[in-house]
Formats: structure tokens, sequence, C-alpha cells
């Protein structure tokens, strides 16, 4: 194998905690009522077509992504629309959402269910991104961009690279690594796909060094595939962000404020590739995802979920919630975020969900800052968390933005390595909204 | 409703805070005195006990009677630092109850006046230090001769250090040549047997210091390296221009009190530079203010001054050098 890459500014390297990589992905019973929330992916929420009391089939479309950027929604589940109402998502707020009903599958028609391997590419570059549209898939890495819309490479613009992201720098998700495993000939007809939708001849798989399994599985495979070439990344996170990504990968720089395909490249997850090629090859819209459980002293594992699954089917299947469990993350301990309570339904961004028991709930005790300057040497975007601090706490936002804190990827490397546990990042993202809003209000 | 604990992310820390830093640097200190009360004896652990317990015991007191702040930081380490610091900037057979002043001046003003540690702009230790060797010039300067594992505190034999010999024989006329006879081995020097400051006299020690403390993740190279490598090439092109005026480079490594400054004092976190380029222009600066002062100031020895002189540089530093920003033109 080549040499491992990485980027070169800032990273951690915190506690792995893979405790479930060498758990098979398990299907998860099909839970008794979904949560299917509007509003799942980056953009405007998406607007109902169905009424309380309609029947829906598995895979029926049930809300439509009328905004640019912005989803189409399938039911996961056949099954009644109890009703349309608000209920908790991980952000903590409750949202607009489809509660159903259900009752065994009986799928939509059109959804081919032979899943046997397809590796036939019938499809135009524009059916495959009208598809891609119509099937509601967004990046599954957990930023959740609508994947139709970074496929659509805008006028003037050229894509030489798909980079395809199998990373999982997060500690103890494992929901990638797995799919990798089981699903590696799916995935790589999937980025074949891709590859002819934004017409490059040229894909790259990042796969962080720990899963050593995977880049050789996914080598090997690749051999049959033209122009798809896998790269073993250095342990380093944030390794899967997709700018470092892309700077480890073919050495390119995204400038400040600006998008991938500006330096010629598209980035997509693996768990993306293969609910593309589901989509393309089967007509199956983004109805499930895998899921990893875990945690330390808790028997985690893979599971396959429909979305809109609350999460307590998933901790009901594990055994349930030890005594201890003082906090639940929905997603990875580094960017996931702390869920209220265990009715919030699983969707097409959740990565993963973490029980952390007493001692590892808590923050550390604050102290002053002593300008270690660690802050500022693990930052991957070469910002100075320790002052974007002080300028937010003296509401300083226009040198906050001269500062460039709108270039925060938002990693937490800061915060985690901050001896004095100062909450840099609470501090960061606060500043950030700030900045936003005064850019906005500047209308452009 | 649920009890979970809500915090944004990350959720995961680093081990490392600010006690183990600061206790890490009080391990790293320990081969300095361990070396300094083999050379110097007794005298040199007393002085060294009542710096350090003067400095926490003021740090207390400031802390709960004056600030009346319920939340007392001495566990933290720091003070322990300041203390040992200052002990190891002094002569062994300095008066007790300057010791004692010069623990105040740390603590108290040099610390405590600036809201305590982490907002203190200069170096509690050398501040404490400059302090002293202004007020009490004659105790400061005397040296004791190294006295392996005595346990005498009044016979003490002094002589000047190498730094002093070499700056007044200069001043005198006399030539590197002959001066250079009466300065000791460079082994001694760099074992540390020589007259000296206490926690200064010993190289080996400091640098295994050092080391831990780097291993440690506690200091990183940028300091120290671009330190010691400025005051090692601008003493050398000196050397090469004229030998007979100019102490060799090796000379200026292993004399005074810079290794103890460039590993320990000069990397402070508080008072340098928060990134690695600012850091490494903070090093080049206390590099070559340190030779200046030894070669053409009023002192033999340029550590302390230099590196206060680069604290109040920092904010400077700190504000117009900026790390490479990721996608910054």
């Amino acid at each position: 194998m080549i040499g491992l890459k990485t980027f070169p500014l800032g990273g951690v390297h915190p506690e792995e905690g893979k405790f479930t990589a060498q758990k098979a992905i398990e299907i998860l019973p099909i839970p008794e009522r979904v949560y299917i929330p509007l509003s799942q992916s980056l953009g405007a929420p998406s607007v109902p077509i169905i009424n309380k009391g309609d029947r829906v089939k598995t895979g029926q479309l049930i809300a439509k992504g009328e905004a640019f950027i912005s989803a189409n929604i399938h039911s996961s589940v056949t099954g009644t629309v109890e009703k349309i109402d608000e209920w908790i998502d991980a952000s903590g707020y409750r949202k607009k959402t489809i509660i159903i009903k259900t009752e065994p599958d009986e799928w939509e028609e059109g959804i081919l269910l032979n899943h046997q391997l397809n590796p036939t590419i019938t499809l135009t570059k524009e059916e495959i991104i009208q598809r891609v549209k119509e099937k509601g898939i967004v990046g599954m890495g957990g930023a959740t961009f609508p994947t139709h819309v970074k496929l659509s490479i805008p006028q003037g613009k050229k894509a030489e690279y798909l980079i395809i992201n199998g990373v999982e720098c997060e500690p103890y998700l494992t929901s990638d690594h797995r799919l990798m495993l089981e699903k590696g000939e799916e995935i790589l007809i999937g980025i074949q796909i891709l590859m002819k939708a934004i017409e490059v001849n040229k894909a790259i798989i990042g796969i962080e060094a720990n899963k050593m399994d995977a880049i050789e599985h996914l080598s090997q495979l690749a051999q049959k595939y033209k122009g798809i070439e896998v790269q073993g990344l250095k342990l380093k996170y944030p390794q899967g962000a997709e700018k470092q990504l892309i700077k480890a990968l073919v050495n390119r720089e995204v400038p400040s404020g600006k998008l991938p395909i500006e330096v010629g490249c598209v980035v997509q997850n693996v768990g993306t590739a293969f609910a593309v090629y589901e989509a393309i090859q089967f007509n199956k819209p983004l109805i499930d995802r895998v899921v990893t459980i875990s945690g330390k002293k808790f028997n985690g594992g893979n599971f396959l979920v429909r979305i809109g699954t609350p999460i307590q089917a998933l901790i009901d299947q594990c055994g349930g919630l030890p005594e201890n469990t003082e906090k639940i993350i929905n997603g990875g301990p580094m960017m996931g975020k702390a869920l209220v309570s265990t009715e919030v339904p699983v969707t097409k961004g959740t990565s993963g969900i973490l029980i952390f028991t007493n001692e590892m709930s808590h923050r550390m005790p604050v102290y002053s800052c002593i300008r270690c300057g660690k802050c500022v040497s693990v930052c991957p975007m070469g910002l100075e968390p320790i002052l974007l601090e002080k300028l937010v706490e003296n509401k300083n936002w226009e040198m906050a933005e001269s500062e460039h804190i709108i270039d925060c990827i938002e990693c937490g490397s800061c915060h985690y390595t901050c001896p004095a546990g100062r909450p840099l990042l609470d501090m960061i993202r606060l500043g950030k909204n700030k900045v936003n809003q005064i850019i906005r209000s500047r209308g452009k | 409703m649920s009890t979970y604990v809500l915090s944004g992310s990350p959720h995961v820390h680093d081990k490392q805070d600010v006690n183990k830093i600061m206790w890490g640097v009080v391990y790293a200190l320990i081969p300095a005195l361990l070396v300094s009360i083999y050379f110097f004896g007794l005298p040199a652990f007393i002085t060294t006990l009542i710096a350090v317990v003067s400095c926490v015991v003021f740090e207390y007191i400031i802390q709960r009677y004056i600030f009346k702040s319920s939340d007392v930081t001495i566990k933290d380490g720091s003070a322990v630092i300041t203390g040992l610091l200052l002990a190891f900037n002094v002569p062994s057979s300095l008066p007790w109850w300057q010791m004692i002043i010069g623990s105040l001046v740390a603590i108290g003003v040099a610390k405590m006046t600036f809201g305590g540690l982490g907002k203190n702009p200069f170096n509690p230790a050398l501040v404490g230090r400059v302090f002293m060797l202004i007020s009490f010039p004659v105790e400061m300067t005397t040296w004791p001769k190294v006295a392996p594992l005595s346990t005498s505190l009044t016979d003490i034999v002094t002589g000047p250090t190498s730094l002093g010999i070499v700056k007044e024989g200069l001043m005198k006329g006399e030539t590197l040549s002959q001066l250079m006879n009466n300065v000791p081995s460079y082994t001694d020097m760099f074992i540390g047997n020589i007259g000296g400051s206490l926690g200064e006299i010993s190289a080996l020690a400091i640098i295994l210091g050092g080391i831990y403390m780097l291993y440690k993740k506690i200091i990183t190279w940028h300091i120290p390296t671009s330190y010691i490598l400025t005051v090692f090439i601008f003493t050398g092109i000196l050397w090469l221009i004229n030998p007979e005026k100019y102490a060799d480079p090796i000379f200026h490594l292993l004399a005074g009190g810079l290794m103890l400054g460039a590993i320990f004092m000069a990397t402070d976190m508080v008072t340098s530079p928060v990134n690695y380029k600012a850091q490494i222009i903070f090093g080049i600066g206390c590099g070559i203010l340190t030779v200046l002062i030894r070669v053409w100031g009023a002192y033999p020895e340029g550590v302390s001054f230099a590196i206060l002189i680069m604290n109040a540089v920092t904010p400077i530093l700190n504000k117009t050098i900026k790390p490479k920003r990721f996608g910054g033109k």
C-alpha cells in the first residue's frame, strides 16, 4: 500500500473507542411508530403531500423538497399517517414531523426488491441527477447537504476528482466502516454512477488507517473498476472534514468561504455512494441507513434502521440504557449533539448514537486561560480560538469577522485540547451566528 | 422529563489539564534541584524550601484575604513553579528574608496584581529575581563555590561565575585566552560543578527536565530551540570575528542561566506567544537580547532581562504574527 497521507495543519487524536468495528450490520425491526421530521437535510424543510389518516406504502413520497436546497422525503414504512405534528428532533426543538403507525411492509411500485449486484449503469448523467433528487438522497456523513445540488456542477466550473469520504474520523462511530466491509462492491458501483453524473474519470476513496481491513478490501475490489483509487490516511481528527480531506488527498486548498468545486472536487460520503447505488439501480429512495450505537461499557452494534425510528428502539435492541446513563449523543463525541430525549428519531444524517455514563458526561472544570496556545496549534483551519473566544466575549463582531470566525468548521479540536477546559467552541458558535446574521443583513 | 446532561460538542476531552501541566513542570525541575542540593548542600535545599513555601503562602493569603476569593488556586502548582524558579535564580547563600521579599514581589506584584494565573504579562519568577538583583546587589551576586554534599550553613567560600570572570577580565583589558584558564572546564559546566545560581549550574539536569516536558507535550521545541540556536549563532559569529575578544558559542550556552531560561522561563505559556511562528520570533528575540546584554551590557548575565523584555513584546507578536490560515491568501 502507498504511504498514508494527511492534512498538514493542526488536528488532534482523541481516543478511538471503535468498540463496534467487528459487529456486522443487523437489521433493526420496524418500530410501532415512526417519526419522520420534515426537516432532515440542510436547507428548507420539505412540504408534506399526504394528510392525516392516509395510508402510505414503504418508499412512497410523502414530502417534497420544493426549495432549491431541500430534499424529498419518503415513507420508510407502510402504515397510516396518525398525525402531522410537532415532535422533538436532535436539535432539541420540536419540529414538524409526520407520525406513522406501522404495519408490515408493502413496497411502493417500481422499487426493485431483488437486490442482486447490478454493475450496469444505463441512465444518462441528467437522469442520474434527476433520480438522486427524486429519491431524496442527502449527504450521509452528518452535514446532510442535498446530493443532487452537489452533483449539479455550476456553470463555468468543472469537476476533476470525485472524493469519497470513508474516513469516519469521529471516535466510536463504525457505520461507514461496516458498510465498506459489507457493501464494498455496491459502494464502488455507486461511485461509478457518481463519476458519470459529474463527468470525472478519477475517484479517490480516503479511509483512515484504523480501518486497514476496509482499505485492503476496497483496494482489492477497486482493481475491477476503472479510475477508482483507495488512499489510506493517517489517524488524525478531523481527517474526514471536507476541506481537510481534499487537502490530504489531492493537495488542494479550498479557499476561505468557497466550496470544493472551486478546486475541482466533489466530496461524497461512502454511505451516500451506497444510497445512490440503491436509488439508481433499484429505484429505492433513502428510507434507511446504518447507525452505530455505542459507548464505553455499552454493548452496542451497527444497525440498518428505518428513518424515523425513535432511538429508544435502538437502545431497547441493545438491552436498554445502563442505569448510570447521563448523556446521549446524536453523532460522534467530537461533533455530535447531546440529546434531551430518547424519543428523538433517526434521520438521514444520524450516523451514530452514543451512550455516555457518569464520569464521561461532564465537562472539565474551567480554569483561567493560561495562553498555552494549544487551541491555536490544533486548529485545522489555522484560526486562533483563544482570540476568537475573547472577541466574542467582548462582542467585538467586526474583528471576529476579520479574524475569519466564519471559517471555523466546528470540529471541536480547540475545546478538546484546552487544558483549562474553556468552552471555546460554544463561544465561537455564538460568534459565528452573530457574524452570519450581520453578513446577511448587509444583503450580500 | 429526561435528566440527561446537555452540553455542546465536543463531548470528549484531552486528559491534559492545567494542574497536570503545572505539576509536570514541577517534576521537570526536580533533576536541577537535586543537582543543586548535591553541589551546594543544605543551604540550597533551605533556600528552595523558603521560596516555595513563601510563594504558596503568599498566593493563599492574597487570594483568601485580599481578593476574598473562595476559589484558592494554590493546588494548581503554578505558585510552586514560581518558588522553584525563583530559588533557582539566586545564589544558595541568599539571606532567607531576601528570599521571602523576592517571593512576595514575584507572587504579589508580578502575578496577583494582574489577577493570578494566566493573566500576568511578565514571568513572576523573573520579576522577583530582577527585583532582588536591584535591591540586594551584593547578596545576589555573591556566588558560593561548589562543595558537594556540604551541610554547612556558614563556612561558604565564594567566587565569581564564569560569565563574571570573562566580563570583568575583558573590561580590565585581559585577553580571552588568559581568562579562559580561570573558567571551569566545559564538562564541569555541563554537569554543574560550577558556582552560580542554584538551579542554573547543570545544563545536563535542565536538558533532562526539558526532554521530559517535550515528551509530556508541556512545551514545544519552538522557543527553546530558536533561543539557544540564536545565542549559538550570534556568539559564534562574534567569536569567528575575534576569538580574543568574544567567548566561544559553547561557553555561552553552558555559562549562566541560558539553559534554564530557554527551557523553563522563556517557555512559560502565560507570558510567551500563542502560535508557533510568533514563538520562534520570540525565541530569536530572547537570544539576540541575551547576547547583546552579555557582551555589551552592564551585567555579565542577560537572560532574565532578555526574557522580560520579550514578555513585553509578546502581545504585539500575538497581534501581528498570525498562524498560517487554511484557504487563506
